[in-house]
């Protein structure tokens, strides 16, 4: 059963006495107390996938990151190019140690030449936010957490665009795919961000505290005749899993590399001037992987879980990093680290061939067939 | 959370209906609610020799997998395999549709079944 940690420890949602009159199970996450669901997290799920969900992610940490020196400090402190982002743009990066370890997956938005949003996960805010500042020390930049005063909000899903068309004037097609622009929406100030993390088109709305639960409630209304429900932190893992889409903690870590993770393309390493981890990382492009991720679909109904060894002829071969049943295709699914040569040698097997590939479930090894990362990918 | 009076409880979120010799198992709303979406059940099968406390099969849900236990000594009779097929079926009808097994009982159920009384009062100090 979930872990639920003592609610007087947790921080709270500025839209907690929301969650409390939805009736949400609410669980501790990264030190807040969140909507885990509101009723099926599986019937979320699929009102994400086939019209529209409306997520609290106030829980996400906010760093500003202002300046003359702005985008160089940036460029020192991450692996990606930000001095190259348009102002109004926004890039998936990450924030690496000396050694090319992930500190934390990010998504940086550029809202002016000197002014950057980086967008923490809640468990990494603090550390982002401290190595960020070292980091920038020497620069002409200030580093400040902000994460108190923004409330964050999503909606996602293929009606999501058409609900917020009804409650803001903002041309939605203009704003384009991790694009963020000032807006007003259900008459409050927001920063709109077609962003997301669910592998549907949508939109983040950051907002302030006392603003949440307005903007919350008016997009509530907008959506009820178009199946819009809110959901939780259970159905956006199982959205996430299914989109191949990384989590902190699971599939990325202090002890993974961007590369590790097949998302080597996130580190420039031909962008001028040094950055943190780039000798660490500039050597492990060289070389050859030393694990791949992969994802895996289950024959059995027994679902893999984060930690669970796979097998290759019932030999440990790798390691489960999140596993769920998937809504959309109808088994367990999961994303794992495998040794290379394993994961070569199972894709020349043609899927349903054979059964050597297979995953621990708690002492009963259950066929596995290894499939090409995202699960799910949505109609353009 | 529905309790209801005629059960008896564990202190594992196990519910039994005890008839004659027969009992028949489940789990409880309050189990089925902290769970989530059951996706999975795999109940001890007919003929197994079951022990009151012991593990006898899982349940899994979309965020977790626990045991089950079997709340009475005996022998398994028979199985749901409606909800085998439709695990959902236990979040919707815990008490009903969703029962999981049933158990031939060995001599009489154990002395330290909780009343629903006790189950209500279980559940109220874990929340």
């Amino acid at each position: 059963m979930t872990q639920i940690q003592p609610a007087g420890q947790l921080r709270h949602s500025p839209l907690q006495p929301v969650h409390e009159r939805l009736g949400a199970s609410m669980t501790g996450f990264a030190g807040w107390l969140m909507p885990l669901r509101y009723g099926s997290e599986t019937a979320e799920h699929r009102a994400v996938r086939t019209a529209a969900g409306l997520f609290d992610l106030s829980h996400m940490g906010e760093i500003a990151v202002t300046g003359p020196d702005a985008a160089a400090a940036l460029d020192y402190a991450l692996v990606g190019r930000l001095s190259a982002l348009a102002a109004g743009r926004a890039r998936y990066t990450m924030i690496c140690a000396e050694d090319g370890g992930v500190l934390d997956d990010l998504i940086v938005y550029r809202l002016a030449a000197a002014e950057f949003l980086v967008v923490a996960n809640a468990a990494n805010t603090a550390v982002v936010h401290k190595e960020l500042t070292h980091r920038a020390a020497g620069f002409g930049a200030e580093v400040t957490d902000r994460t108190s005063e923004y409330a964050l909000i999503a909606i996602q899903g293929p009606n999501g665009a058409a609900i917020l068309s009804a409650v803001t004037g903002t041309d939605l097609p203009e704003v384009k795919y991790y694009a963020s622009q000032p807006a007003a929406v259900c008459g409050r100030q927001v920063l709109l961000a077609r962003t997301g993390y669910t592998g549907e088109d949508g939109f983040e709305m950051f907002c302030a505290p006392q603003d949440a639960e307005p903007l919350w409630a008016g997009l509530a209304a907008a959506g009820e005749d178009q199946g819009l429900v809110p959901a939780g932190l259970a159905a956006r893992d199982t959205l996430r899993l299914e989109a191949g889409m990384p989590l902190y903690g699971n599939e990325l870590g202090p002890d993974v590399t961007p590369f590790d993770a097949g998302l080597g393309r996130v580190v420039k390493l031909d962008k001028p001037g040094d950055f943190v981890g780039r000798a660490a990382l500039a050597e492990v492009a060289k070389r050859p992987p030393r694990r791949v991720l992969a994802g895996l679909t289950c024959r059995s109904r027994r679902v893999p879980r984060h930690g669970y060894d796979v097998l290759w002829d019932a030999t440990p071969c790798g390691t489960v990093t999140s596993g769920a049943p998937s809504p959309t295709l109808g088994v367990p699914i999961a994303m794992a680290y495998l040794d290379p040569e394993v994961a070569s040698l199972a894709a020349e097997t043609a899927a349903g061939d054979s059964s050597r590939l297979s995953i621990d479930i708690r002492g009963r090894g259950e066929a596995a067939d290894l499939v090409t990362l995202p699960f799910y990918q949505r109609r353009q | 959370m529905a309790v209801p009076e005629q059960l008896h409880y564990t202190a594992e979120h196990e519910w039994v209906a005890i008839d004659g010799t027969l009992a028949s198992v489940g789990i409880t709303e309050h189990a089925a609610s902290a769970l989530g979406d059951v996706v999975y059940v795999s109940p001890p099968a007919p003929g197994t020799k079951v022990t009151a406390g012991e593990p006898c099969g899982e349940i899994e849900s979309t965020k977790s997998v626990s045991d089950l236990y079997s709340p009475v000594d005996g022998e398994v009779t028979e199985v749901n395999t409606e909800v085998e097929e439709d695990p959902g079926q236990v979040n919707a009808d815990p008490y009903g549709i969703g029962w999981l097994f049933k158990v031939r009982l060995a001599g009489q159920p154990p002395a330290d079944l909780l009343s629903a009384d006790q189950y209500a009062e279980l559940i109220k100090e874990a929340d």
